[in-house]
């Protein structure tokens, strides 16, 4: 590690650059809390100008979020006697009964599976080309790389409608798989990339070590390259996962039923029965959570990630 | 332990030649240094006896056993390489038991093991700490835990001092060496340190350009120097080379350097054209009475031993004098050889010429 001549900053410094992040970190954070607070406005509340920052906060959206709802008339209303539980409360004031529960949950479940098997592959595979680029003599190592780069040269929807056609031919159009591939083949690159990247910091002694210790390669690569890999692996696997669970024209296009994900499932609930901004809110809260989740829990190898190669002694 | 011997081993990286042709005998129990200038392969040597690299033409014997084109998991061999290479995610007891859990050795027998290896080693109080936060010394001492644990054929040490500081590395020389002593086990060494080399080595192999110019004990190196290469890469400062035109014969016992007639060992072959006399620093005495003469160029005192430069006819020339002999720079002076030391170089091939002193080392070299 170089030395690097730092001074310590004053007190008068720290205050100045705490008070500047903190000033961004409001300005970033403010959509998403709107997000959050929205989630539990009632719909009259959401829309209402000024906008309400104190509010009565209500489960209507969430409640909207999950169900599905029909007005019935006053009389049958009254036929069907008290409501038994709270979300029929919530629901009876606008004189509507449940009828069933929404998309939401099947969506959102196809998110995980498209979203983390996609991650899962890419980095899988990502890792196994990377190490082969990092340590083999590949033939043409330098123009493959370049190839592979080059996937990500224009935008991936500038080929949406080739990959369409090929999907319908192929029935792969609003299926799992066909979802996990497409978002595999996107995230690939970025994937050989960044852990070539991190597999050359990894000095091939170590390896060398394990085969003379008795190890074939393939144990020398599990037993030693994977575990300092794993910085990168995580980092890796978190940009994967954002875009795979972000993406949204692709999802939109290529599926329709059974493979759909969330988000283009949450603007549909604009359509049904007038502008329900608060379900909107809720369904977009709850598809936060779980790269929220991921990343926090990946949080400190996606520090060292960012900082390898400045720590390494 | 084991004998190795390397026959006609060869290394291309495409178009580029590492070894070309390497020949010599490692014995059993041996200290054997490899040395060379960086880029004279020596690594690449030491790597295809241990298997990183695949020969590409040659052969390999571990104890008789034909290994050149085996894995290195098979060779039963121990390598210490210079960044030491342990396993950053393992502690200290796991790294030195790593190779011993490969070949599927019982638990208890392991641990076993490891603390005999540590105790041999002095790094008991540091099995259970992990290698990061070692020193230097330490971190090469559990490397050489982990190469002695399992009892190989041989050891590999790929500069193992390199990365240590001075200081430190004469204490890690004399432990080095010590454990050989200890264990008797054949050790092939690498480095391009040539007093490393001097001061460790059972035997020496001089390389340069992936060739072996010379091959012998340190001493027989040092006073008999096979080509002009090693007469300039051994010693310092290094054996001065008086070039000089003649015609030498076998039988003849001097040669002419201008006017002055200098004694040599007879020799046995014979050359004409570039000449090279090749004196070590320490056979060089001023002498009034001698024809041969220098002027003093300037002095550096060493404490027991000055080196004094001279400007010769035949060029610069460096002698090791004691510090109580009185120099003055500027001055000329006479300067006599010891005769029975000193060797001839044909100019253009940089071979020695074989003559009644060297003729013995010459031979298997």
């Amino acid at each position: 590690m170089s030395a690097v001549s730092v001074t310590v900053p004053s007190r008068r410094q720290k205050w100045i650059a705490g008070t500047v992040v903190i000033i961004y970190a409001l300005v970033t954070i403010m959509p998403l809390l709107w997000i959050i607070a929205t989630g539990f406005k009632t719909p009259s509340d959401a829309i209402s100008y000024p906008p309400k920052v104190i509010f009565q906060p209500s489960l209507e959206g969430y409640v909207n979020l999950f169900t599905t709802r029909s007005r019935v008339a006053p009389d049958t209303l009254a036929a069907l006697g008290e409501p038994t539980t709270w979300y029929d409360r919530i629901v009876r004031q606008y004189d509507m009964v449940i009828t069933g529960p929404s998309r939401y949950g099947a969506r959102f479940l196809n998110s995980v599976i498209i979203g983390f098997g996609s991650t899962f592959l890419s980095v899988f595979l990502g890792t196994i080309a990377a190490y082969a680029f990092s340590r083999f003599k590949v033939p043409l190592k330098d123009d493959l790389m370049f190839f592979v780069l080059s996937t990500r040269m224009m935008p991936p929807i500038a080929v949406a409608i080739p990959i369409f056609l090929m999907y319908r031919q192929l029935g792969l159009s609003d299926t799992h798989l066909g979802m996990i591939l497409l978002y595999t083949a996107v995230n690939l690159s970025l994937s050989v990339w960044l852990l070539k990247g991190f597999i050359d910091e990894i000095p091939v002694e170590y390896e060398e070590a394990a085969l003379i210790d008795g190890y074939t390669r393939f144990q020398a690569f599990v037993k030693v390259v994977l575990p300092q890999a794993a910085t990168g692996i995580a980092s890796t696997a978190i940009f994967c996962l954002i875009f795979a669970w972000n993406e949204y024209a692709f999802a939109v296009l290529l599926t329709s039923g059974i493979a759909q994900t969330a988000p283009p499932f949450i603007p549909t609930i604009i359509g049904t029965g007038g502008k329900d901004w608060p379900a909107v809110a809720a369904g977009a809260t709850l598809f936060l959570l779980p790269v929220m989740v991921f990343t926090i829990l990946l949080r400190r190898h996606l520090l060292r990630g960012i900082t390898f190669g400045a720590v390494r002694k | 332990m084991a004998q190795i011997i390397i026959r006609n081993l060869r290394k291309d990286f495409g178009a580029f030649t590492a070894v070309q042709s390497s020949t010599f005998t490692i014995e059993d129990g041996e200290f054997f240094m490899l040395l060379g200038p960086s880029g004279c392969g020596k690594t690449t040597t030491l790597r295809m006896i241990a298997g990183l690299e695949l020969p590409s033409s040659g052969e390999i014997f571990i104890d008789g056993e034909e290994v050149s084109q085996k894995p290195a998991s098979q060779r039963d061999i121990a390598f210490v390489f210079q960044m030491f290479a342990l396993y950053p995610h393992m502690n200290v007891r796991r790294n030195i038991s790593y190779p011993l859990i490969s070949q599927g050795m019982p638990r208890a027998q392991v641990r076993e093991k490891v603390a005999e290896v540590a105790a041999i080693l002095g790094i008991e109080d540091l099995l259970d700490r992990p290698v990061g936060g070692l020193s230097g010394g330490d971190r090469q001492r559990v490397a050489l835990g982990r190469a002695i644990v399992r009892d190989p054929a041989c050891f590999l040490m790929d500069e193992p001092l390199g990365a240590l500081d001075a200081e430190f590395r004469e204490r890690m020389a004399e432990e080095l060496r010590a454990l050989h002593d200890r264990m008797g086990a054949t050790t092939i060494y690498v480095t391009h340190d040539q007093l490393e080399a001097m001061q460790m080595g059972d035997k020496i192999v001089v390389m340069n350009h992936g060739v072996v110019e010379q091959f012998g004990t340190p001493q027989d190196i040092y006073d008999w120097p096979a080509t002009l290469f090693v007469a300039n890469f051994i010693g310092s400062p290094p054996m001065n080379a008086l070039r000089f035109e003649g015609a030498v014969g076998p039988g003849q016992d001097s040669v002419m350097l201008g006017d002055a007639a200098v004694a040599i060992p007879a020799l046995r072959a014979q050359a004409n054209g570039a000449l090279v006399l090749g004196v070590r620093p320490e056979h060089v005495h001023p002498d009034d009475s001698a024809p041969y003469r220098g002027r003093v160029t300037a002095t550096e005192y060493l404490g027991t031993t000055q080196i004094v430069s001279f400007d010769t006819p035949n060029g610069p020339l460096k002698a090791r004098l004691p510090s109580s002999v009185p120099v003055a720079v500027g001055t000329t002076t006479g300067l006599r050889f010891d005769a029975r030391k000193l060797s001839l170089f044909d100019g253009s091939s940089g071979h020695a010429l074989v003559s009644e002193a060297n003729a013995g080392v010459l031979q298997h070299g």
